[in-house]
Parts: C-alpha cells; sequence; structure tokens
C-alpha cells in the first residue's frame, strides 16, 4: 500500500481494509466520472443559445432506471460482503490469543496483563502473536481505538467487550480514546508498543509483578469474603466455583446461561438477577465494593478454576 | 435574463401583497399567512446560523496549533455542543420545510393557506421558545454533551446545563411534529380541483416524505430526552448502569430518531433540485415517478438504518450486518435521483443562473457525500473510521454541501417571489463559486486525516494532522466569506433589485402564476392548472 496515502498500518487486517478502502475509492471514481462526465457535456452541449439537437428523446426510460438501479444495487451488495466477512474477522477472537485486560476511566486507560504486570496508557504487545483485550469502562464509554491496526471498540460501563490484533510490525502506535467522554477526552490515549518476543519477555520481567492476575484475584476472593461461602464448609449454600468458568449454568428460571465474564461480572454486582438452580438469593450485593480491577481479578481466578473439580466431600 | 421581458403593468409595485397588508410589529407576530410565517423562519433560522457559525469559526481558530492557544478544553467541548445543537434543531430541520416549505406549498397546490393557519403559527412559537433556552442555557454556562446527549455521560457526569438545552429541543421539537402535520394535511386535503398526486411538483413529495419522517420521528426524540432527563434529575436508572440502566438502550432511541432527522436534513434539498434543474434546463425531469417514489422510499428505508451508527458499540455483530445491508440499499433511491438529474440536462437549455449553480453543486457535493457514506456503512472499514473526522467531512458534504446548497438554490429561486425583486445575478454567482471553492477545501482534507486516524471531537491532536487542520482553516475562512455575500447583496436587493414580475425564471409551477410578491391569498383569480408538472417546451423555447 502506498504510504502517503495510507496510513501505518501494522497488522494483517490493517492491509485488508485498506484494500477495501482502495476499491471504494475506485468505485467511487467511477461514480463521479459517469456522473459528472456527462454533466459536464451536457452542460457544454445544451448551453442555452447554443444550436443542439433537443427534440424529445424517443426512447422508453425504464430500461433506463432499471439499469441505474440494478448496476449500483450489486456493486452494493458485493462491497456489503466483503466488509461484513473483514468484520466477523476482528470481532471474534482467535482462542489461543494473549489476554490483557483493560479499564477505562476519565481520562486514563488502566491495563493489567494476565502475568500481572500494570500499566497506564501504554500496552506493551510482543510481535507475532494474538492479543485480545477484554475491557470495560469505570464511568463513561470510552472508545479503545488504534488507527495502525484499524480496529476500535467502545468500550462501555457495565459489560465486558473484546478487541484483538496480531500486530507484525514492530514499533510504537497511537492509541487514541475515540468515543467522546467528557473535558480531557482528546488526552485520554498514549502507545501501543510493538516489541520483538524477546524484549517483550524481558520487559515482563523486569516488570516483576508480585502477583499474576488471577493470583491477585484469589487475594481478593478471600479479603471480600468470598471464599467464606463459595469454599470450605459454610453452612451456607453457595455453588463451589471450580469448574463453573465456561460451562452452561441452569437458572432458577429455568434458562440455562453461559458462565463467561459477563455472567460472573453480573453475579457479583447483581446477584439476584440470575440465580443458579438450586439456590436461593443469599448473596449481597458487592456493588460499589468492589473497584473495576478487583472485577477483572475476580473473574481471572474463577476461570483459572475452570479445569478444576469441586472436593468430593463438598455437595455438588 | 436578456430574454425576459418585464412590463411594470403586469405587477404594479402598488398592488396590495402580503407584504404590503401590514406594517405594525402586531401584524408580523400575529399573523397566520403562511408566507409571512416563512419569513418569520427564515429571519429567526438566520440568527441561529449565525451564532452556529461563529461557534464554528471559533473552533476552526483553535485547531490551528496542535495544543490550542485560546481556548481551554470544557469551552471547545461546549462549542461544538453548541455548533451542533444549533446547526442540527434550529438551522437544518427548519430550513428548507418551514422558511421555503411554508412560503410555497400552499401556492404549489393553488390553495390560499396551509391547513391550520393558527397551529402553523404555533409551531413558530414552540421553535422560538426552543430557541430561547438552548440560547438562554449557553449564557448562563454552555452544555458539554456533545449534540448526540451520549449516556451516561449526560444523564450522570457532566456538570453543565444538559437539562435546560434538552428542554430547548424537547419544545422545539413539537413545533417540528406540527409542522409536519400541518403540511401532510394541507398536501392531502388542499390540492385544487385536477391536482392529482402525479401532477404535483417533485418539491411537494419531498416534503411530503420529510414531513412523515418529522411526525413518526421526533416523538421518540422527545421521549428519548425526557428519559435522560428523569435519570439526570431523579436518579431514575434507564441508562446509567450504576443505576440498573443500559447506556447502549440510549444510542438506540436517540439514532432510531436521528438518522431518520438525517433525510429530514436532505429530502427538501432533494426537493429544491428538482425544481431548479428542470427549470434552467427548460425541460421536464427526467423519471419524475422514480424521482418521487425515490423520496418515499428514502424515507421509509430511513428508519431502518439507525444501528449503522453503532457498529463499534458491542451491539450484536448480527445486527450490524442488518443494519450495514439496508444502509447500503437506503443509497440506492438518492443514486437514482442523482442519475435521473444528470438525464433531466440531456437534450435540455441549460442556463447557468444562482439557482442552477448551487443545484449543480449540490448535485457534486451530496454524492461526494453519498459515496463516502458507502465507506461507512462497509463494516471493516467504518470500524476504523467511525468517530474520526472522516464522518466529520462525509456529514458535512450531505448537511452543509447538500442541504446548505439545496437551501440556497431554494432562497435565490424564490427570492423573487417573496419580495418581489430579483437578486443582482453577478454577485450571486460569484458568491456560489467562493462557497464551493471554500466548502471544499473546509472539509475534503478532513477525508484524509480521518483516514490517517484523526479523531473527531479532539481539542487537542497529534502533530502530524496539523497540515490538514491548517488547510481546512483556511477553507472555513473563504466560506465564512462565501456566507456573508448573500446577506449583503439580497439585503441590497429588497430595494435596489430589479422589479421581478410574476415569473422571472418562465418556470412552470402554480406559485409562479401569481404576482410577485403574492397577494394575502395567494390568487387573484384561481390558478389555471398545467396538464402535467414540468411542462416545459425545449423545442419551443430555445431549439
Amino acid at each position: 500500500m502506498p504510504g502517503f496515502l495510507f496510513p501505518n498500518a501494522a497488522t494483517e487486517h490493517a492491509r485488508n481494509v485498506d484494500w477495501l478502502f482502495l476499491c471504494l475509492i475506485l468505485i467511487s471514481a467511477f461514480y463521479l466520472a459517469v456522473i459528472f462526465g456527462p454533466m459536464a457535456f451536457f452542460i457544454f452541449k445544451f448551453r442555452r443559445g447554443k444550436k443542439a439537437d433537443r427534440r424529445p428523446i424517443r426512447i422508453k426510460t425504464w430500461k433506463i432506471e432499471i439499469i441505474w438501479t440494478v448496476i449500483p444495487f450489486f456493486m452494493m451488495m458485493g462491497i456489503f460482503a466483503w466488509a461484513a466477512d473483514l468484520y466477523y474477522q476482528v470481532e471474534r477472537p482467535p482462542a489461543n490469543a494473549l489476554e490483557a485486560f483493560v479499564v477505562g476511566k476519565q481520562w486514563m486507560w488502566k491495563i493489567e496483563h494476565a502475568e500481572g504486570n500494570r500499566e497506564i496508557n501504554e500496552l506493551h504487545i510482543p510481535l507475532g502473536r494474538s492479543i485480545k483485550l477484554t475491557m470495560t469502562s469505570e464511568d463513561v464509554i470510552h472508545s479503545f481505538f488504534i488507527p495502525a491496526f484499524r480496529v476500535k471498540q467502545d468500550v462501555v460501563p457495565g459489560r465486558y467487550v473484546t478487541e484483538w490484533f496480531h500486530p507484525t510490525k514492530v514499533g510504537t502506535y497511537h492509541l487514541f480514546c475515540a468515543e467522546y467522554c467528557g473535558a480531557n477526552h482528546s488526552e485520554m490515549g498514549g502507545g501501543i508498543i510493538v516489541m520483538k518476543p524477546e524484549d517483550y519477555a524481558a520487559w515482563l520481567s523486569a516488570g516483576a509483578p508480585r502477583d499474576s492476575l488471577a493470583a491477585s484475584g484469589e487475594q481478593s476472593f478471600r479479603n471480600l469474603g468470598c471464599s467464606g461461602c463459595h469454599m470450605g464448609n459454610s453452612v451456607i449454600h453457595a455453588p463451589r466455583l471450580e469448574g463453573v468458568y465456561g460451562g452452561p449454568v441452569p437458572l432458577v428460571t429455568g434458562q440455562i446461561v453461559t458462565a463467561d465474564d459477563q455472567y460472573i461480572r453480573d453475579s457479583i454486582l447483581l446477584p439476584a438477577s440470575q440465580i443458579a438452580a438450586g439456590y436461593s438469593n443469599a448473596m449481597p450485593t458487592f456493588q460499589g465494593r468492589v473497584s473495576e480491577e478487583q472485577l477483572v481479578g475476580l473473574i481471572a481466578y474463577i476461570r483459572s478454576l475452570a479445569n478444576k473439580n469441586p472436593p468430593d466431600n463438598t455437595i455438588p | 435574463m436578456s430574454a425576459i421581458t418585464i412590463s411594470d403593468t403586469e405587477s404594479p409595485p402598488a398592488e396590495e401583497n402580503y407584504l404590503s397588508a401590514g406594517h405594525t410589529v402586531r401584524s408580523w407576530l400575529l399573523t397566520t399567512d403562511h408566507k409571512r410565517i416563512g419569513i418569520l423562519y427564515l429571519l429567526s433560522i438566520l440568527i441561529f446560523f449565525a451564532v452556529a457559525a461563529v461557534a464554528a469559526g471559533l473552533m476552526r481558530m483553535e485547531l490551528l496549533r496542535p495544543h490550542g492557544w485560546f481556548i481551554l478544553n470544557e469551552t471547545y467541548n461546549k462549542l461544538f455542543t453548541l455548533h451542533g445543537v444549533l446547526m442540527v434543531w434550529f438551522f437544518l430541520i427548519p430550513s428548507i420545510p418551514a422558511v421555503l416549505g411554508n412560503f410555497v406549498i400552499p401556492m404549489m397546490i393553488g390553495a390560499r393557506d396551509v391547513a391550520f393557519p393558527k397551529l402553523n403559527l404555533l409551531s413558530w412559537y414552540l421553535f422560538m421558545v426552543g430557541g430561547a433556552c438552548v440560547l438562554y442555557s449557553i449564557i448562563v454556562g454552555g452544555v458539554d454533551t456533545g449534540w448526540t446527549f451520549y449516556t451516561p455521560f449526560s444523564s450522570t457526569y457532566s456538570n453543565t446545563h444538559v437539562i435546560l438545552m434538552a428542554a430547548g429541543i424537547f419544545i422545539a421539537g413539537f413545533g417540528s411534529i406540527l409542522t409536519g402535520l400541518n403540511f401532510i394535511v394541507t398536501i392531502h386535503t388542499m390540492r385544487m380541483p385536477g391536482m392529482t398526486w402525479f401532477r404535483m411538483p417533485l418539491f411537494l413529495w419531498s416534503l411530503y416524505s420529510t414531513s412523515l419522517i418529522l411526525i413518526l420521528a421526533t416523538p421518540v426524540l422527545a421521549i428519548t430526552l425526557a428519559l435522560m432527563a428523569l435519570e439526570r434529575i431523579w436518579h431514575i436508572g434507564i441508562f446509567d448502569p450504576k443505576l440498573g440502566g443500559d447506556p447502549i438502550l440510549f444510542q438506540h432511541l436517540f439514532w432510531f430518531y436521528s438518522h431518520p432527522a438525517v433525510y429530514i436534513m436532505i429530502l427538501p434539498g432533494m426537493g429544491v433540485v428538482s425544481e431548479v434543474i428542470s427549470c434552467f434546463s427548460r425541460k421536464e425531469i427526467f423519471g419524475y415517478h422514480w424521482v418521487a417514489f425515490a423520496s418515499v422510499a428514502i424515507a421509509v428505508l430511513g428508519f431502518l438504518v439507525w444501528g449503522h451508527h453503532m457498529f463499534v458499540s458491542s451491539q450484536s455483530i448480527y445486527a450490524g450486518m442488518i443494519f450495514s445491508v439496508l444502509s447500503f440499499m437506503v443509497s440506492i433511491p438518492s443514486a437514482i435521483k442523482v442519475f435521473n438529474w444528470t438525464a433531466t440536462l440531456y437534450r435540455g437549455s441549460i442556463s447557468l443562473q444562482t439557482p442552477m449553480l448551487y443545484a449543480l453543486a449540490f448535485i457534486g457535493l451530496f454524492t461526494i457525500g453519498g459515496l463516502t457514506g458507502l465507506f461507512l456503512a462497509a463494516l471493516a472499514v467504518d470500524v476504523h473510521l467511525t468517530d474520526t473526522y472522516f464522518v466529520v467531512a462525509h456529514f458535512h458534504y450531505i448537511m452543509v454541501g447538500g442541504m446548505v446548497t439545496g437551501f440556497m438554490a431554494g432562497l435565490h429561486f424564490w427570492w423573487p417571489k417573496m419580495t418581489g425583486r430579483l437578486y443582482p445575478e453577478k454577485p450571486a454567482q460569484l458568491a456560489a463559486l467562493i462557497i464551493f471553492i471554500g466548502f471544499n477545501l473546509t472539509f475534503f482534507p478532513q477525508f484524509i486525516m480521518g483516514y490517517l486516524g484523526m479523531p473527531r471531537r479532539y481539542h487537542n491532536y497529534a502533530p502530524e494532522f496539523q497540515i490538514y487542520h491548517i488547510l481546512s482553516t483556511a477553507g472555513a475562512s473563504i466560506l465564512g466569506v462565501g456566507y456573508l455575500m448573500p446577506v449583503i447583496y439580497l439585503i441590497w436587493s429588497l430595494r435596489y433589485g430589479k422589479i421581478a414580475g410574476p415569473n422571472p425564471w418562465r418556470a412552470c409551477g402554480l406559485e409562479w402564476e401569481t404576482s410577485s410578491p403574492p397577494p394575502v391569498h395567494n390568487f387573484d383569480q384561481p390558478p389555471a392548472l398545467p396538464v402535467k408538472p414540468y411542462d416545459y417546451d425545449t423545442e419551443a423555447d430555445y431549439g
């Protein structure tokens, strides 16, 4: 792709979007030519006072109308399909991606890697790996926009959204907030730093986190008192959390939901909204008592229990 | 112009007309004459336009430097909110419908007035009360939410006068609803005998479609703003997740109104262009039925595409695909119109007077705006482009390049009818040219910086975008000069312009069969209905 017209492209997806963009420019040029070519010619040829053939047209106009309705229609459908295919790819993260969690707040990005490293307004990532971000906001809607990757995702309070990319070029790229979020919206940004894998490994260990994200989540799990009911031999009848993540959860309402990030989050903040079958509405809400970062840690911890089984001596 | 002779006997200046019927302030403020109400709207929207244009000018000056130099972040945010709110609701939406529509609709169908003249005046008062609320909210400190009022920022986090401004829009919205209702009833019930639907000028088809949108979509805006206010004042959880609400719900409701509202802001312009193109080509419009039904198709499809504003909002990706395919489909009727206008020129007798220059500029700028709409409807491309300057450029090409240009075409076209005098042709042609050049220089660089990744609503920006901002500001300065010129020569023409006579363009249409300015009840004798609309005989005229 020619660099003077197209911005830095640092992923395969970015180059794919550029090709589609180029195709749209060519289609636009085609339309401009078929509209303004004749228009300029008619204005010149049929200028008032100039001699010209002005007899009424004798052809069937509906045939012309059909032509200029149907041809654009098929061109549009072609572009739609191409763009929808790329969108489908960019909206669905691959399974083997490295993970990081992003919390947006007025006016900064707080990022925590699965390994436990934390950063603000910067994201260090290795070259040649797919990266999946799970994001939420503490306050208003923000948007995580990396022009060089051609990706953008609104970061919405109260829900988890994902964004993924697979960088193919080492470098530092702009990170912008693209959804207007108040006074310092235009300062809410930073950099995405794509490093060689060995440099990234060095960066990770230099950060020397005390705990991985899941381990700090386990810490919160005890500090907030979750373990009192959900672990050990409590008198309170609460579900064990081993093997829960990612599986189906039957609810008292008869519905079956998947225990994904959003479900775990809602179960912590709004426990009465989705009660697992066989249990009663005994859990207090943790709304206002747990920060977005703690939530992210708790979810990472519960996810780390996904492949474990509950001890035999407990009631399932 | 030389072909047209004007004799004073056709239109004696002393004749009683709607302007000479009363000179007191009271005779204006209590008028129920659709023509006077049109003039009231014209004066009011020009005031709002001027305020909003000053806001735009300040922003463009400020953006000359990457880190700003005379405006604070908070002020910048208030400026773009003010610019958006005033331009959308207090200039674009009323521009052609409430000014030109009010003035010519009854005359075009051979009627004495609209169906509900008192309601028509009430619409203007609601509009003015709404506008006063908005201006007052600016004086007491402004609002920083952007014209889109996205929650939970607007409902919980903003510390500005959100309720006051939303109330202004809410009240003015009822004015819009009543205007839409008035136009629909007028077109249904007050057409003169023999004026069937397919003898109506295309301007009426486009305003009929616009009115449908006004009455069906505007109530949703009122509901949305009311819900936002409920949450803001009494903390009733609707949109803020901390109160148990859903912020994306607001976007669905808001765009369910605001996307159709985009068509409120373009269909009337298309109507004007259909009139002007045929008149200055002296030729029947090509494909009348196709152009007429294209208006209705745009109005209907326009209700089904709101989700294309939300491709990255976290709505379902399958919903995104449906909205994308529908958005591509809404481009088809717009394309049909453009092709038909171009085909109208073929074998015409074309004169490039000012209304025609604006109409041709409309086709050009609207086409660019429409084509860049395809980029934004294309899902993966939109993910990159949404909320960048590409979007800003796109909708300015539609709304300024399209609607404002269409409004200028219509204003110059019907100016002789409204005032009885002709505007001076040469300065007007020059102004049209300056506006065209200034407009493109302002907004074309914004497409480029948008693709390069410059987000919109940014007060401070990365230095590599500066060159595009400088070009854009230079263009805006030229555009400003272009918009000042008509103010000067149109006021000049009120006193010194040539007497126009009933039909200076030798145009078809019943409004041209009465004197200029028209008498209070529009027609002294019932007009003669032509056998078909646009009954121009090109060959006999100039062949």
